[in-house]
């Protein structure tokens, strides 16, 4: 019995690429470079494109697109939280309150967006994190408790004081100058923040964060301040969810109540769980397939709330780990035939 | 070996009714390796908390080079130069080994004893973990601390606090848990820092390794100081024998 010599095996794309650790590679062609460019390059470019197809897909999807970015912003400003170890449940304050200083700023001073919208990002973000300031010795469960109560707590409080606007909100503000500017800065703004997480988280300062989601006393006996670094953190989550708030002001050309609605709390985090937590790409993952799902469902009516629902639930039974987890694992998986010898 | 490094007066400690800490006093002088045992509940990881600010004392009084560091913040207290590895490992689990020590490097302590420039920290991470005797050739520095074991991530905790180039190194229980293989290759590890001039102070159960190395060893019992003296001695002491009572040979084997 003259076995035919084996002469092919299989090896992972990945492992010849791989130096040491994850995140360090050695490139030795056009290949591989490609290999590990097609993943980050194309969603992006995609995202890029796809305000300039704004006929052929239609203005409604266009439209889809920036509430898509929004809450995938809201997502991203979640997960940032969560690397360094606060869990939130009230996205909606940062959202709100920067819906709210940008509205007042135009309602009152009838400044435009470009001055607004940034004003009401960073004034926005300074408001959110005093208030989250004397609860950020709080951890877990604790700090989520707050964090969901405050945005409910603003929205009654301009309910029964009839501030800015009352029930009634503010309306009539000034509208974005363009419909280029509607979908091109929501999107522009992701890109910058999704990189610009991944990048920092990896840095030191990033490196002194996820210590404190660790492992906080340990921090704190290497001779840091850990409640400093945890302020800057909420900073930054703020700023990153005001801006859609702020956004989203202008585009609706009305701010009221409704941006502390629940939803800006939910959908953020359900858009983390389902993408997977703690890549921030995960997050926008989840956003980008929920939100349109969302709008899909519409023609079921009032069914859409039960096959959301049980989309959502099958996706978390089935891939505890979050969607984009899953498909990176399965993408390193790849395998190619090699000669032996 | 005369200028006193950490004086410690009248300390006092209660949880609740529990006296934790009664009255304990003393010095260590810089360079010297200081050794604190006592049986189990005797008080030494809640010592050490107080010195490094984790636990604030009910009353007395901790000076650390003449200035007094009592109640002051953890991490002011290692700032000034007081670094304490835990008894329960606390590293940063989803970190590689050489990242979990970028943290401590990143303070400003680090920063200024380094004049302000740290650029190859990713280097130094891993020259620290070389002196606690991991091969920088190897993988150790490249896993993430989760998968390490448990005698590795006691030594990692021992170069996170070595990262602070501290002028005090608290060790509490360094040996706990730690085969006794590990014990062998740490302990050299430990006499050559002491030798660099490095001042020690070492809660610990193994006592025949402590009694090796050490200058001077504390025994308290039930959180008073009960002996001080040079390592030779305090087994002879009638009060360390009540405290450890049978237990003493225990203590010796293990």
């Amino acid at each position: 019995m003259n076995k035919e010599p084996i002469k092919f095996r299989k090896e992972r794309l990945d492992r010849g690429i791989k130096a040491r650790c994850e995140d360090i590679f050695a490139l030795s062609s056009y290949r591989e470079i490609l290999y590990l460019l097609l993943p980050r390059v194309l969603p992006v470019a995609l995202l890029l494109v796809f305000p300039l197809f704004k006929d052929i897909v239609g203005l409604y999807w266009e439209k889809v697109l920036v509430i898509t970015c929004a809450i995938a912003l809201l997502s991203l400003s979640w997960d940032w939280l969560a690397s360094v170890g606060l869990i939130s449940l009230g996205q909606a304050l940062f959202f709100g309150v920067g819906a709210y200083v940008t509205g007042s700023l135009n309602y009152a001073f009838k400044w435009p967006p470009l001055i607004t919208i940034p004003l009401g990002t960073l004034g926005g973000a300074l408001i959110c994190t005093l208030l989250l300031l004397p609860v950020l010795r709080l951890r877990g469960v604790y700090f989520a408790i707050v964090t969901l109560t405050l945005p409910l707590l603003l929205m009654r409080f301009i309910e029964t004081t009839k501030i800015l606007g009352g029930t009634e909100g503010l309306s009539a503000l000034t509208p974005l100058p363009s419909l280029w500017v509607e979908l091109y800065v929501p999107v522009f703004t992701l890109l910058i923040c999704l990189f610009g997480f991944r990048r920092l988280i990896n840095e030191d300062y990033g490196l002194v964060l996820q210590g404190i989601r660790d492992n906080d006393r340990a921090v704190m006996s290497g001779a840091i301040n850990i409640y400093w670094f945890k302020t800057q953190a909420v900073f930054l989550a703020a700023l990153v969810g005001s801006f859609p708030g702020a956004f989203m002001t202008h585009y609706y050309q009305f701010v009221g109540m409704p941006a502390f609605a629940l939803d800006y709390s939910i959908l953020p985090l359900t858009a983390a769980v389902l993408g997977g937590v703690g890549t921030f790409a995960g997050p926008t993952l989840g956003a980008f397939i929920l939100v349109p799902l969302s709008e899909v469902l519409r023609a079921f009516g009032t069914l859409r709330v039960v096959f959301y629902s049980a989309i959502l639930i099958i996706c978390v039974v089935g891939l505890p780990e979050g969607v984009f987890h899953y498909i990176r694992r399965k993408y390193h998986q790849f395998e190619r035939m090699v000669e032996v010898g | 070996m005369s200028e006193t490094i950490l004086k410690v007066e009248g300390l006092n400690k209660n949880f609740g009714g529990v006296a934790a800490i009664v009255d304990v006093s003393f010095e260590v002088k810089k360079g010297e390796l200081l050794g604190i045992i006592g049986p189990n509940g005797s008080g030494k990881t809640t010592l050490v908390n107080l010195l490094t600010g984790f636990v604030k004392p009910d009353s007395g009084r901790v000076f650390y080079r003449g200035v007094d560091i009592t109640g002051k913040k953890p991490y002011k207290i290692a700032e000034m130069g007081i670094a304490r590895t835990f008894q329960m490992v606390k590293p940063f689990y989803q970190l590689s080994a050489f990242k979990n020590l970028i943290i401590p490097l990143y303070s400003s302590r680090v920063r200024r004893l380094r004049g302000g420039m740290y650029g190859d920290r990713d280097d130094v991470a891993i020259d620290l973990l070389e002196d606690v005797g991991f091969e920088r050739d190897s993988f150790v520095p490249y896993k993430v601390a989760s998968s390490l074991p448990h005698g590795y991530l006691k030594r990692l905790e021992l170069a996170r606090c070595l990262a602070l180039r501290p002028e005090l190194l608290i060790l509490d229980e360094l040996f706990s848990g730690m085969s006794m293989s590990e014990v062998a290759s740490t302990l050299p590890i430990i006499e050559r820092l002491n030798g660099e001039g490095l001042t020690i102070l070492m809660v610990e159960h193994r006592l025949k390794e402590l009694f090796r190395i050490a200058h001077r060893v504390i025994a308290l019992n039930f959180g008073s100081k009960i002996a001080d003296s040079p390592p030779g001695e305090i087994m002879e002491n009638e009060a360390v024998k009540a405290a450890y009572l049978g237990s003493e040979e225990e203590g010796e084997d293990a």
